[in-house]
């Protein structure tokens, strides 16, 4: 079993393969998510500052915590690289999770203008994950753009169904050479496991942990799943094939010498 | 293991001809270098050769067990690492299994189809010495290029029985044979076939797009051993002695527009499980770099030659050919598998159940003697073959022995854009 | 006039961070868009508003 196994994006190592949403939850129980689910990455959206003093989630995040930022907001290419530019004057590092939505009711992501965006950003140095529809081809173009891993949805954006997508996200994390990080739809963490039994990378979550009883133990619990689901990737799954091949003739009978 | 004994004097060589030969043969000082670009060869910017020479230097057969052999066996997609144990000695026992599981996947991707193809050798001179080949420039053989009449009579003749894809091969003789001489077969084959390859020397990309422009849209070439040590010692002479330029054909073929390109090892001439290794790895690594692209494997055995009947395969029996395509299948469930007519009918007609895609039929790797083969009737004095093959049978033979198999032959699904 | 996060403000002729502090925007947490232009922290000072001007004050919030 390899102890050393580390999780590299954007020249940075990482000990944990979650990445945590801090959307639709109290600023007060970030800490203990975080906390509870050891993760090292948190994302945060960039908003219009209000002019009355209110509580900042900066201060509520762990330092070591890497952020990343996302551009949701953002409709087509331009407006998410404007974003991205906002999120990183605002002083926390260059990464930068692309999202772009022109459908405000399944909020499903624009692949080309991700792959427009994805290609400005990487250019101005930023690290760029875009987050995308699982389409081969899109991810090929990611890659040619400089993305610097790749996210796929599981399922519509806070649906909590799961991996809708799998049979998708396995063909990117068979042939696409950047890590793939499941995003969006992952509702159980029985699913992000198996998604990280399948090779993903990373997981990230936000509505599964949002929206459960006990926000630090889900995140906790999360994070046990995607580690569960990493050692078995690693472990090399023993899964017997139900492939109804039969005992019948021997195809190799006819060999000589 | 016994060896192969490759050298044979001709007393047709003069006697400072037989010198070089021998100094060439005996003293590695005297050879150019093998790693190093000729003059007018185009070096690409590619590592794919890096990671393919890395991974079969790293391959240590004898480490796999059966319990890996068993696991790769079980794993729905095919790793790296599961293709190497399927490809160790340890999987031998498990070579029905294996051939079970290839039979599947070859189900998933081609349905029951067998494709049809014949090779039309157009000319046989040759500027290398490769000990192995019977083409080889001290050989003794009876050398022939077809003019374009005869090249359009072969065609003919080869049209009529029926065969719709054409394999254009010449010896390794740009003075003789050049680009323009087989851009022109090209440009004739087209009236009589569907799908055009060409298995020539190497050449530079912008000669692979006015091939294409032609109408040639696949190309292989063999590298024969990817183990450079020992290829050093078999391509003593020439410009295929240059490793790195031939090991590239592939991807200047693809960069100049063709549609798929093939690959193979010849089989008996070095470890055959690290240059089945490395063969396979050729296509995944291109294939993940030019994904719009068709790929293709073949499997050629050390066959006998003119004027050396002694030649032969080694170790790579028949049981061992099995394992290697059956793995190359499970790992590359995708890619065309081609077996020749190298190979007997008993194996032909067994392995196109489990995981071979296409065979040749009609087959005469001599220079112009089609007609002969096929009706008897000698029209011109034709050239020698390359090598002898093992199964003669003609396409209607084949169309039908497959067909009796359950198989369904096909003779072309192509398009030419 | 200015248009500050969506409102009309008398601010032409002011620097960025008068403007920052006359509205009550904390300089360390926010970043400046100015017609669409980044307005680098160092600048902010330099910068003077002009009539017309179009301003956005971001800063972060909780986000997936």
């Amino acid at each position: 079993m390899n102890t050393q196994d580390t999780f590299v994006l954007g020249g940075k190592e990482f000990h944990s393969r979650f990445i945590l949403g801090s959307g639709k939850y109290s600023m007060d129980l970030i800490k203990a998510a975080v906390e509870y689910a050891k993760a090292e990455i948190i994302t945060l959206a960039v908003r219009r500052t209000n002019t009355k003093k209110e509580e900042n989630i900066l201060d509520y995040i762990p330092k070591n915590v890497t952020l990343l930022p996302n551009t949701s907001g953002a409709r087509d290419a331009k407006e998410a690289v404007r974003i991205a530019r906002m999120s990183r004057e605002l002083g926390c590092g260059d990464f930068v999770k692309v999202e772009i939505m022109r459908d405000s009711k399944y909020l499903l992501p624009d692949n080309s203008e991700t792959i427009k965006a994805t290609e400005m950003l990487a250019k101005e140095g930023f690290v760029v994950l875009p987050y995308m529809y699982p389409d081969l081809y899109a991810a090929r173009d990611l890659v040619n753009a400089g993305a610097a891993a790749v996210m796929p949805l599981a399922s519509p954006i806070g649906s909590n169904k799961g991996l809708a997508t799998k049979e998708f996200i396995q063909i990117l994390v068979d042939e696409i050479d950047l890590p793939i990080i499941v995003d969006a739809g992952i509702g159980r963490p029985s699913q992000a496991c198996e998604a990280m039994e399948m090779g993903a990378a990373a997981i990230m979550a936000n509505t599964a942990i949002a929206t459960a009883g006990d926000i630090p133990t889900m995140a906790k619990a999360f994070g046990n799943a995607i580690e569960a689901g990493r050692q078995a990737y690693l472990a090399g799954l023993g899964r017997v094939l139900e492939r109804g091949a039969s005992a019948s003739d021997p195809l190799t009978g006819f060999l000589r010498d | 293991m016994s060896e192969n004994q490759f050298f044979v004097d001709s007393d047709k060589l003069s006697e400072k001809a037989l010198e070089k030969k021998h100094r060439l043969e005996n003293d590695p000082s005297v050879r150019s270098n093998f790693m190093e670009y000729q003059d007018g060869m185009e070096q690409i910017s590619s590592d794919v050769m890096e990671k393919v020479l890395s991974q079969m230097d790293a391959y240590d057969y004898s480490s796999y067990i059966e319990a890996d052999v068993k696991r790769a066996l079980m794993h729905e997609t095919c790793s790296v690492e599961d293709f190497k144990a399927l490809l160790s000695p340890a999987a031998a026992p498990y070579l029905e299994q294996m051939a079970q599981r290839a039979k599947i996947e070859t189900s998933k991707h081609f349905g029951n189809t067998v494709y049809f193809f014949t090779p039309l050798y157009i000319a046989n001179y040759c500027e290398n010495y490769c000990i192995y080949c019977g083409f080889n420039c001290y050989n003794d053989i009876v050398r022939k290029q077809l003019t374009e009449e005869e090249i359009e009579h072969e065609m003919q003749v080869i049209a009529d029985s029926g065969i719709e894809e054409i394999l254009i091969l010449t010896g390794e003789s740009k003075a003789m044979s050049s680009v323009e001489y087989i851009g022109n077969a090209c440009k004739m084959a087209k009236k009589y076939f569907k799908n055009i390859g060409l298995e020539i020397y190497p050449v530079n990309s912008d000669d692979y797009a006015y091939l294409h422009a032609c109408g040639a849209d696949y190309i292989t070439v063999f590298q024969e051993t990817y183990y450079a040590p020992k290829y050093e010692t078999l391509h003593l002479m020439g410009h295929k002695r240059v490793f790195p330029y031939r090991f590239e054909a592939q991807e200047r073929a693809l960069m100049g527009g063709m549609r798929g390109v093939g690959f193979s090892a010849l089989l008996g001439l070095a470890d055959f499980r690290k240059d089945a290794l490395a063969t396979a790895l050729h296509a995944y690594y291109l294939q993940r770099k030019y994904p719009h692209a068709e790929f293709s494997l073949s499997c050629p055995r050390l066959r006998p030659i003119v004027n050396n009947e002694k030649i032969n395969p080694l170790d790579v029996h028949e049981k061992e050919l099995c394992q290697i395509l059956c793995a190359y299948r499970i790992f590359l469930p995708f890619i065309g598998i081609t077996v020749s007519s190298r190979e007997q009918k008993h194996f032909r007609d067994g392995i196109v159940k489990i995981a071979a895609t296409k065979v040749s039929a009609g087959v005469s790797t001599g220079i112009g003697d089609h007609e002969e083969k096929y009706t008897g009737q000698q029209q011109n004095e034709a050239g020698d073959e390359q090598f002898e093959i093992a199964d003669n049978r003609s396409f209607d033979q084949m169309y039908g022995d497959i067909s009796a198999e359950g198989l369904q032959p096909v003779l072309n699904d192509y398009i030419y854009v | 006039m200015v248009r500050v996060n969506g409102q009309e403000i008398d601010a032409a002729g002011k620097n960025i961070e008068e403007m920052l502090l006359e509205q009550g925007f904390e300089k360390g947490r926010v970043a400046v868009e100015r017609n669409e232009e980044i307005v680098s922290k160092a600048t902010y000072k330099e910068v003077i508003l002009s009539d017309g001007d179009v301003v956005e004050v971001v800063s972060f919030v909780g986000g997936g």
